[in-house]
């Protein structure tokens, strides 16, 4: 260790030094991160009418759960999260083990799975919403020759959510797909021979060897996932209008939108953020501790 | 690639299971061509077709008339150029403040060793705990009118560029990278009487060039796919980008010129994708693997 030149204004030229360096971003998360943050807590305790604000207590919580689309709203979130966990969670996971049983075009393949991630959301979504048109939408016309019954897809109230989950998981499942294929490259293939000799086929390795080695970065990615999905909102706005037929596809942070946007209740929308933050924090706090041991 | 797989080179080897791996290989290339390309050709051939072959039943694959000048006219009506000149406008900047500002930052928290510097990095890195989209209302409110500044940013790039910087994943990243730089090295820098910002300039970017590819692509992409953000702040026509302006002028054009105008927004990034593709796709996977 060096000792700084100056007998007494060393250190605190330093500290300054450090500081003046930290400084800017400092500032950046206290105005764009922290304040918004303590703000998100008193706005859910606040009240204003007529251009006066008061101190509401629990009434935009209450308010908030005698709303009949906040319960309409977590039940779609969850069905929403229940599905992009069966489809999000486990389409990646299964394309990466095909792709990596291939000793040819695996980097043709990984370019096309990644692809719709590049591609500005709102394009793929506009486009999906083609696809689903009853009328002349592709989906349809598929459908038809395969001799299966034409869907209204986002227009129905039974397959409105699940037409969402298609889309997003076709937008968004390259980034997964290219993670579990780097942990995939990383299991000792012995651990295979060594299955092998005990007898095992391909789906006892697979669950066996394939699926324990991968353990923490299949848990990580399944509460990202749910962390995720649980925000979902660009998705739904943009393919049903946020409610979709009869509320079907409306998701909390719609709802939050809606309350601060469009219901100028922000109070409203504290809350229900709120409720969504304690919730998902469980989630986080298991997230961050996984991925500090992964890091160890 | 050297480590086996599942499947063992024996089994591979015979007859068999050449044959089963090819015709496994063959259906999924095919199949994995249709469902990612295809949109994409759907996408810009759809964009050529006049307005009663758009909706013809069934579809045709290969357009009767080629009318290019939907690309023209979706061009000139929903002005692409401005809503593209926009969105690399924010994100470049968004992309300037994040290196800049975070670099800096996470190079202080790593080797300067600042006063509270462990309690400033755990709030920053609490943040990463609150969903992002509860926060969306109070920092909305924020942007309408700054504490201390009294200013609005509404309108302004400066509602993209500043919240962008408050990345705790980016400071993270970086500060993990940087902590991974030998103390000898910055200590041989301090005896020869570089100024820490000139050893980070010389010593530490120079080597840091990976992780700084990865922080960029994050940045740049995180600007170019955000839309309920840019919705909120930048709600002037003539302010919003890519997303959002071809989200408000979709119901008002027709569909052929809607398509064509979708096909022209995914070309910039498709062209970057493939021409970056590799620093990419492993700059994710590092990313989120360790993240």
């Amino acid at each position: 260790m060096t000792k700084p030149a100056g007998p007494v204004s060393g250190p605190l030229r330093r500290q300054l030094t450090a500081h003046g360096f930290l400084i800017g971003a400092v500032l950046c998360f206290a105005f764009f991160s922290w304040y918004p943050m303590a703000r998100e807590f008193v706005l859910a305790f606040q009240k204003t009418k007529d251009g006066r604000t008061t101190w509401a207590g629990w009434s935009n919580l209450s308010y908030v759960f005698h709303d009949p689309a906040f319960w309409q709203a977590w039940r779609n979130t969850l069905l929403f999260t229940g599905l992009a966990l069966v489809l999000g969670f486990a389409v990646p996971f299964l394309v990466a083990v095909l792709l990596n049983e291939f000793r040819h075009g695996q980097g043709y393949l990984r370019l096309l799975v990644y692809l719709p991630v590049m591609l500005p959301p709102v394009a793929s979504v506009l486009l999906f919403k083609y696809f689903y048109d009853p009328g002349y939408g592709l989906f349809n016309r598929i459908l038809e020759l395969v001799h299966l019954p034409a869907q209204q897809w986002l227009q129905s109230t039974d397959t409105a959510m699940i037409s969402v989950v298609i889309a997003a998981t076709w937008m968004n499942m390259g980034g997964a797909t290219l993670i579990y294929l780097a942990a995939l490259q990383g299991i000792p293939g012995e651990l295979y021979e060594a299955a092998e000799l005990d007898g095992a086929g391909l789906l006892r390795k697979i669950w066996h060897v394939t699926i324990p080695q991968m353990r923490l970065i299949l848990s990580l990615m399944f509460l990202m996932q749910i962390i995720a999905t649980m925000q979902v909102f660009t998705e739904p706005f943009l393919l049903t209008n946020g409610a979709g037929p009869e509320g079907s596809t409306t998701t909390v942070v719609y709802l939050i939108y809606q309350y601060a946007f469009n219901f100028n209740n922000y109070g409203g929308a504290a809350a229900l953020g709120l409720c969504l933050l304690v919730l998902l924090a469980g989630f986080s706090a298991v997230y961050v501790r996984l991925s500090r041991d992964s890091a160890d | 690639m050297s480590t086996r797989t599942l499947i063992s080179p024996a089994t591979l080897g015979r007859t068999r299971g050449k044959v089963v791996y090819w015709s496994v290989f063959s259906l999924v290339t095919v199949v994995f061509t249709l469902v990612f390309v295809g949109p994409l050709y759907w996408m810009a051939v759809n964009g050529l077709k006049s307005t009663d072959e758009f909706t013809r039943i069934p579809p045709t694959l290969v357009p009767h008339g080629v009318h290019t000048d939907n690309y023209t006219h979706a061009w000139k009506v929903m002005d692409l150029a401005r809503l593209l000149r926009n969105t690399l406008w924010y994100a470049f900047g968004a992309l300037v403040f994040q290196l800049v500002l975070d670099v800096a930052a996470a190079y202080s928290l790593s080797k300067l060793r600042p006063l509270f510097g462990k309690a400033i990095l755990a709030m920053m890195l609490a943040t990463l705990m609150i969903p992002a989209a509860v926060l969306v209302v109070p920092q909305y409110l924020t942007v309408l009118d700054v504490p201390v500044f009294r200013r609005n940013l509404l309108n302004t790039p400066w509602a993209i560029w500043l919240p962008s910087v408050t990345n705790a994943f980016n400071i993270f990243l970086l500060k993990r990278f940087f902590d991974s730089i030998p103390r000898e090295l910055l200590d041989a820098a301090a005896i020869d009487g570089a100024s820490p910002l000139r050893t980070l300039r010389s010593v530490v970017l120079p080597i840091s060039r990976p992780i700084l590819g990865v922080v960029s692509i994050f940045a740049v992409v995180g600007v170019w796919k955000d839309f309920l953000w840019p919705m909120l702040t930048l709600p002037d026509p003539s302010k919003q980008t890519l997303n959002v302006g071809i989200y408000s002028l979709a119901q008002g054009v027709p569909e052929n010129w809607l398509t064509a105008a979708l096909a022209m927004a995914c070309l910039p990034t498709l062209l970057i994708f493939l021409v970056f593709q590799r620093n990419i796709m492993s700059g994710l996977t590092a990313g989120g693997l360790k993240g």
